[in-house]
């Protein structure tokens, strides 16, 4: 892209930036949506026109009442005969036939006047109002109390402390399994010679293609035949061998040049020694983006859980969230906090990682 | 590790070499493998071996069990599937339901194009050299790894209308003059486009999208300096250049985003959260047809065979994408 001239360049770049800005925008109005949604009271989380910012009609308490706050624009005023400098700000006491009974807020000079002022002159007043207890109404909520979970460790808690219990030990030993169990298997495919080495590993390329739902049933039939549905083995030990990982890490080390290697096996290093010290801290960034995705894919994950549980004290994050959606379906303000809760870490991890995770696409895309 | 030469090697010290070379071997593989064979080899074939059963996921203690639960039906199962018969003298399919959710899954699939279309151009404008394109970056992949069920609760919450309530969607529209916008999740006529739109949204600035970026970074300099030289405009450089350096990239977006398509795990997720499939099957997928016979119904023979199709279906599309694609691919 070479400047031709100063003015066309210049313009381009603006035009570029509008359009990446207004895509950009688009992308975050259901997030913004959902913030805003949640920290609404509930009965003004449906509102039309819709407000971004949650708010809600003003009220002072005069002489034990709560009365909403309005205001009357001077020109009304001065219809009466009056010569107000700015419009008033009036507590609503009562409607009536002959209008609406208010007492005057402010200016200060006429203070506490009562009067009646036909309806259509109020303006109501709203003020921002941030209920953020709608997290904790939601994290608490009854709904999905669950009772003996983690292994009977815990006797009863809030849903949300359980699901994320859950999913935290899920993705954890998923994510360390795969790494694990997959570096050492692709180690084997790319460095050891062994009898049957290229056919097993056709035998992993080959199940690559196949659609994860027809893997899915004959696992759950086996699972559900020997009782461990409804088990933390269930949820964990099924995704941990798909072919991707081992996949993924053989096609890395293949690009690990031999001679690094060749002065350790000199010395005699035996072939976990290599593994141990010249693979792995060679292969950080593949390891690295194998990681990340792994983590993103169980954290979210929703088909397999949803199968091989339904018992609360077993729900993972996703699956917990769906079971709020049900008890909970038009309680939007804590629909959208619920939500809030459950996309925050995932958030958090991948802007921490979203090198690994570009470079991974790149790499297993291009190379795949 | 050199071969030795053949003429030092006797039978015997051949076979006590390739055992060893095994038992070296067996440690770092096996972990890996034995989970590989129980939980990914095994059931791909065992589940070929279910769609010719009427299995009912009904529990097998015993051998005895077994040859009463698992019956051998033949291809009894791709019959009803995908077989036709003559109802009160005229043709009619055994199973409606499946191509009707057929020809949503292929529908729903209509988005891909545009979602491609949209990620290259994206792709164009991110690679610009400009300041603040990570920031841009990051943004547009943000639906991509958040969670799929947060998302598609806050879409349910977008597209939502009813008599006196009006989702985001619907008030913007209306607030633009649109007196009877639709009720998006709750018609037969809406309810795939909203979900086109949910997918467009999701995926435009996601993984195709990255993959663009990375093609284009991948695309000589020279190339296009060399087109300067002989007066070639942006059009001319897009259209000769960068398009035909990027159709590996194309190739392979393409495809996996048809493999993804059909399988549509993300619109599984949004029927079963936002319309459980409905109003009257209009986004019942194929997934969620299999899910339905398997997990709600227990017929899991049958719901093998729909899973079967499923998978001819991506090895068909995936086989004519290399036969045929294959030839637009230019290669540098």
């Amino acid at each position: 892209m070479k400047p031709r001239r100063a003015i066309r360049p210049r313009l381009l770049r603006a035009a570029a930036y509008l359009t990446l800005t207004a895509v950009g925008a688009t992308m975050l109005v259901p997030f913004a949506w959902m913030v805003s949604t949640s920290l609404k009271a509930p009965a003004y989380a449906v509102e039309f026109p819709p407000r971004w910012l949650p708010s809600e009609p003003m009220t002072v308490t005069i002489n034990g009442r709560e009365c909403r706050v309005a205001t009357v624009e001077a020109t009304f005023l001065s219809r009466q005969g009056e010569s107000p400098s700015a419009q008033l700000r009036v507590a609503i006491f009562r409607y009536s036939p002959e209008g609406v009974h208010v007492q005057v807020l402010s200016p200060k000079d006429s203070a506490g006047k009562e009067m009646v002022v036909p309806e259509s002159e109020l303006q109501t007043v709203r003020e921002v109002h941030l209920h953020w207890e709608n997290y904790a109404d939601a994290w608490h909520a009854q709904g999905v109390r669950v009772r003996d979970a983690f292994f009977g460790l815990v006797r009863q808690a809030d849903g949300f402390m359980v699901f994320y219990t859950n999913s935290i030990f899920v993705t954890i030993c998923i994510t360390i399994g795969t790494v694990l169990t997959s570096s050492l298997a692709a180690f084997a495919f790319s460095r050891l010679r062994f009898p049957g080495r290229d056919a097993i590993f056709l035998g992993y390329l080959a199940t690559l293609m196949v659609p994860a739902i027809v893997i899915m049933l004959p696992v759950y039939a086996l699972l559900s035949n020997l009782r461990l549905t409804n088990t933390y083995a269930a949820l964990i030990f099924p995704p941990m061998f798909s072919a991707y990982g081992t996949f993924l890490l053989r096609q890395f080390f293949m690009t690990i040049p031999r001679e690094l290697e060749d002065a350790a096996v000199i010395d005699g290093a035996s072939p976990f020694g290599v593994y141990r010290h010249i693979i792995l801290p060679l292969s950080k960034p593949a390891l690295a983006t194998l990681t990340t995705f792994v983590f993103l894919h169980s954290w979210n994950d929703f088909l397999w859980p949803l199968m091989v549980v339904d018992r609360l004290a077993l729900k993972t994050l996703p699956i917990g969230l769906a079971h709020f959606q049900d008890s909970y379906t038009t309680e939007y303000h804590l629909l959208m906090a619920a939500s809030v809760i459950v996309m925050i870490p995932v958030l958090i991890v991948f802007l921490i990682g979203q090198r690994y995770f570009v470079r991974g696409i790149a790499l297993s895309g291009m190379k795949g | 590790m050199a071969p030795a030469s053949p003429s030092l090697s006797t039978p015997s010290t051949q076979v006590r070499r390739r055992r060893a070379a095994l038992l070296q071997a067996l440690p770092f593989l096996l972990p890996n493998f034995l989970g590989f064979l129980i939980f990914t080899f095994v059931p791909v074939l065992a589940c070929f071996g279910l769609s010719l059963t009427d299995y009912r996921l009904s529990p097998i203690a015993s051998l005895h069990d077994l040859t009463e639960q698992v019956r051998f039906v033949g291809l009894a199962n791709f019959a009803r599937l995908l077989g036709f018969g003559r109802e009160a003298g005229r043709l009619a399919a055994n199973d409606p339901e499946f191509w009707r959710y057929l020809g949503n899954t292929f529908f729903l699939m209509l988005g891909i194009p545009l979602s491609i279309i949209g990620s290259l151009l994206l792709a164009l404008l991110l690679n610009q050299r400009l300041r603040g394109i990570t920031l841009f970056r990051t943004v547009y992949f943000l639906p991509t790894v958040s969670s799929a069920v947060a998302i598609c609760i806050v879409w349910k919450w977008i597209f939502h209308q009813q008599p006196n309530e009006v989702g985001l969607l619907n008030s913007v529209l209306m607030t633009l003059g649109l007196a009877n916008p639709p009720d998006w999740l709750g018609s037969m006529a809406w309810a795939k486009p909203a979900f086109i739109i949910m997918v467009l949204w999701l995926s435009v600035g996601g993984y195709n999208c990255v993959l663009y970026l990375a093609g284009l970074q991948g695309v000589p300099q020279e190339l296009y300096e060399a087109a300067d030289l002989d007066g070639a405009g942006s059009w001319a450089r897009l259209r000769h250049i960068t398009w035909p350096l990027l159709s590996p990239t194309t190739f392979f977006v393409v495809t996996m985003s048809i493999i993804s398509g059909l399988q549509g795990s993300f619109l599984f997720t949004a029927a079963f959260l936002m319309t459980a499939g409905g109003p009257a099957g209009a986004t019942t997928s194929l997934m969620l047809y299999i899910y339905n016979y398997a997990i709600a119904w227990h017929q899991l023979g049958y719901a093998a065979a729909i899973a079967a199709v499923l998978f001819a279906l991506v090895f068909g599309f995936t086989l004519m994408n290399w036969r045929y694609g294959q030839r637009l691919v230019h290669y540098q």
